[in-house]
């Protein structure tokens, strides 16, 4: 252990609603919602009809006809939230060793838009099996490999050092930031560009999540669809977007005059071996992934001021972590705000994990804590302070923000000012 | 001191044999694993060879709730993580559930199983998708699977590098173990040999045209003309020293070293970065040039790659300085398997001094290689270099040591 601590120095946000880090952290302190009636395509035939659609325009972000050509929209979305962190920390990277700054993203799902147009032209409408390769577009092995995001990202910020994508879905916004700490803190890498994108709002994507009702039926009102912790909850609504950091080891940071948002203390996952969907009530491995991280940011679960919650509104999730919270923090779960920022910009999968650390750093900055929209409808088996409706101005040290998805993944991250007294 | 990772069981399948006993007998012996694909018809496309797994049926090895659920490459991922724990007499029902993580690696998912189900949203409706769509085909899949088969609830990951990123994922896994998880499972199965997949791969122009299965995919000869691709992998049993030590298993040898790097953008006219990923796993492994006996190339069959990676190496280890070998050329290149699958290799060559050959290649002398060609070479084997590259440029390098 070389003692290496990992501070983020560059924030960029792309969100529903959110465009931009100034943007996002507008939406999630007013309480607004980003959810919709889906536009990107005719939602009659599905059983879910909402979305949190971003209005995104590659070209205005500065992406050249090529750029756009060749990337999925995922990949725009990373590649234009990296180059907003890189501005933001102020960091001149072509002053650095470029083996020494590397790159994580993490996605879900890839370039599953992409894909789903793609084989919409090359089976024409599914009359096809033997799909016919003269219909592709040219970069068709960008969208089957979503490495090709991490590639995109390190060719534009000219990094040379360890590159990759990390995908271990809905917790890979959390996982890639993680791994990208993991780096640093054993001195592999000096500065690392890390964060998540997803852009899913496709018909396959819709088409799954209809499948296993994970996603809201609800239609009535497609601005309040998405319902974390309200009793009356029914599902997730999907989103889209990217969160990217620019991470540095602490003293590095410091030395360069650094302005320092929050210090990357604790990270942990685990798996609950159980089901690929399913979670057991007792939120028993996401407690084990919090004690971890909180026990590796060496701090007690006391010291924790907010809790970003997965929150994604199905009814298993939400009572699930809860318990979880519980667990880990005993009775301070219950003095401890606890809010899901999905009310707002919806579950953008493998992004959202990344948006929801941006989401953290930025209610330390301010210190005020994000609300959980759409929440009217007490639970009972939702007993925590939710922070309903709207955002709360408090002392934010210490923040727990937590993750949880398919496959049976189970991750938490501990954000901390980095000159908190270590316990 | 940092905690000594070691690898103690294999589980395999490959092109040209299927469990670990049939993969060497067939490697060490040059027996070809590429064919012409039989999985669909391939006569529309301007490709028509790859590497499949002969003789997987995976009814004879799961249960039969799990079989509408998977793509093959998990089912494969699954089968090859039994043999690999009965390899390591590792029964997970007896260790504590956090002390055992997965750490797979992939590139493209459960491709085979995403195009049925676009094909069924396309010609039928959104209705007819598969429940299971929603995490058969996403990346994450084999891990989570591999982890609730067995019980696995320690710290978990998965790594997307393209073809580096089986390497990639292995050198995660011994992360995990020095941070204090005594077991992972790590490596990775791949494959997207279905049309939506073949059309994919073809798009980035680097599969052969050739028809001819022994004169398709030859890497480092003057008639390279792209490569054949292929399914399958390896999946290890990582632990660390003391746990292998402790409960007195059979140790293959040690992951000692490993770097990675990023290639700069196309046309920027900087150095390729393969040669610094070499570099940074030797140093890692603490080991020189010299110190390395055989290296397991990357051997990408593309004239350009194949250039690269001959001056990486001739950098390192000087013209014609060490064996250097593909087995590869016998089953395609697997994605992101093929790293773990070579790691394989390495560990299988160290117990009969034996370096596999790379087959049906005639050596380019412009490549200045030692390439081991057509026969097995006898030779004393205490530690391996092993390379992987990512389309787009990623680069990984490992370095395995023998045992003891």
């Amino acid at each position: 252990m070389t003692g290496r601590r990992v501070v983020i120095t560059g924030i960029e946000v792309l969100a529903p609603g959110g465009v931009g880090r100034e943007n996002f952290w507008n939406l999630l302190s007013e309480g607004r919602t980003a959810t919709r009636g889906i536009t990107f395509f005719d939602p009659a035939p599905y059983r879910s009809k909402v979305a949190a659609e971003m209005d995104f325009d590659p070209e205005a972000h500065g992406l050249t006809p090529h750029e756009i050509r060749r990337m999925d929209r995922a990949a725009q979305f990373a590649v234009v939230a990296a180059r907003g962190a890189v501005a933001d920390s102020g960091i001149e990277l072509q002053a650095y060793d470029p083996y020494r700054v590397g790159v994580t993203i993490g996605s879900a799902v890839g370039a599953t838009m992409g894909l789903d147009e793609e084989y919409k032209v090359v089976s024409d409408g599914g009359r096809l099996h033997l799909v016919d390769h003269e219909y592709a577009v040219p970069h068709l092995y960008n969208y089957l490999v979503p490495s090709s995001f991490a590639a995109e990202v390190a060719w534009d910020a000219g990094a040379q050092g360890p590159s990759t994508v990390v995908s271990t879905g809905c917790t890979s916004g959390i996982d890639s930031v993680g791994h990208a700490v993991e780096l640093i803190r054993e001195g592999t890498a000096d500065v690392m560009i890390a964060g998540s994108s997803d852009a899913p709002i496709s018909p396959i994507t819709m088409a799954c999540f209809d499948a296993i009702k994970a996603t809201t039926p609800r239609y009535d009102a497609p601005e309040s669809a998405s319902r974390p912790f309200d009793g009356t909850r029914n599902g997730f609504v999907l989103g889209e977007g990217a969160a990217v950091f620019v991470l540095e080891e602490l003293e590095h940071a410091r030395k360069r005059g650094a302005h320092i948002y929050a210090e990357i203390a604790g990270y942990a996952t685990r798996s609950n071996a159980y089901h690929m969907t399913g979670l057991r009530p007792d939120g028993a491995e996401m407690a084990e992934a919090i004690d971890t991280a909180l026990a590796e940011a060496r701090m007690n679960p006391t010291a924790i001021d907010y809790i970003n919650a997965h929150g994604s509104g199905t009814k298993q999730n939400d009572r699930h972590e809860t318990a979880a919270f519980k667990r880990s923090l005993g009775e301070h779960a219950y003095r401890t705000p606890v809010s899901s920022i999905k009310s707002m910009v919806g579950h953008s999968l493998g992004a959202i994990g990344s948006i929801e650390i941006a989401a953290s750093a930025l209610a330390m900055e301010h210190n005020v804590v994000p609300p959980t929209a759409n929440l009217h409808t007490p639970d009972p088996e939702c007993d925590l302070d939710y922070v309903p409706l709207v955002a709360r101005e408090q002392l934010t040290d210490a923040v727990l923000t937590v993750g949880s998805g398919f496959g049976g993944f189970q991750s938490a991250m501990v954000l901390a000012r980095p000159e908190r007294s270590v316990a | 001191m940092t905690t000594s990772v070691v690898v103690t069981g294999l589980g395999i399948a490959a092109p040209n044999g299927l469990g670990t006993r049939e993969y060497w007998e067939a490697t060490r012996n040059g027996k070809n694993g590429i064919g012409r694909v039989t999985r669909f018809d391939p006569s529309s496309y301007p490709s028509t060879l790859a590497g499949e797994v002969p003789g997987f049926v995976a009814e004879d090895h799961l249960p039969s709730r799990l079989l509408p659920q998977t793509d093959r490459m998990t089912r494969m991922a699954l089968v090859a993580t039994d043999w690999a724990l009965q390899d390591a007499d590792i029964d997970p029902a007896e260790l504590p559930a956090y002390d055992m993580g997965v750490v797979t690696a992939s590139s493209s998912g459960g491709f085979e199983f995403g195009q049925n189900e676009l094909q069924k949203l396309w010609s039928q409706g959104s209705q007819y998708v598969s429940a299971y769509q929603s995490f058969a085909w996403f990346y994450a899949v084999n891990s989570g699977q591999i982890s609730i088969r067995n019980g696995m609830k320690g710290p978990s990951g998965v790594i997307v590098s393209d073809e580096a990123g089986g390497l990639d994922a292995v050198a995660h896994g011994r992360r995990l173990i020095r941070k204090g998880t005594p077991v992972v499972v790590s490596g990775s199965i791949d494959a997207s040999i279905c049309p939506w997949g073949w059309v994919a791969q073809q798009a980035a122009g680097r599969l052969t045209r050739s028809t001819e299965p022994t004169r398709a995919y030859l890497p480092f000869d003057a008639e390279a003309s792209g490569y054949v691709p292929g399914e399958g992998g390896a999946i290890l049993i990582m632990e660390s020293a003391e746990s292998a030590r402790e409960r007195g298993a059979r140790v293959y040898g040690e992951i000692s070293g490993y770097g990675s790097t990023f290639d700069p953008k196309p046309g920027s006219g900087r150095e390729p970065a393969l040669r610094k990923a070499i570099e940074l796993a030797l140093a890692d492994a603490d080991l020189t040039p010299g110190d390395i006996d055989v290296v397991f190339a990357d051997a990408a069959g593309v004239p350009e790659l194949d250039r690269i990676e001959a001056e990486a190496l001739t950098a390192v280890f000087g013209a014609r300085g060490v064996p250097v070998t593909a087995p590869k050329t016998m089953t395609g290149r697997l994605y992101s398997g093929a790293g773990p699958l070579d790691i394989a290799s390495a560990l299988l060559a160290f117990e009969e001094g034996l370096i596999p050959p790379t087959v049906h290649v005639t050596a380019d002398d412009d490549y200045a290689l030692d390439l081991v060609v057509d026969r097995p070479r006898q030779a004393p084997l205490r530690a391996a270099l092993v390379v992987a590259r990512g389309y787009g440029g990623f680069n990984s390098a490992v370095v395995v040591r023998a045992a003891g």
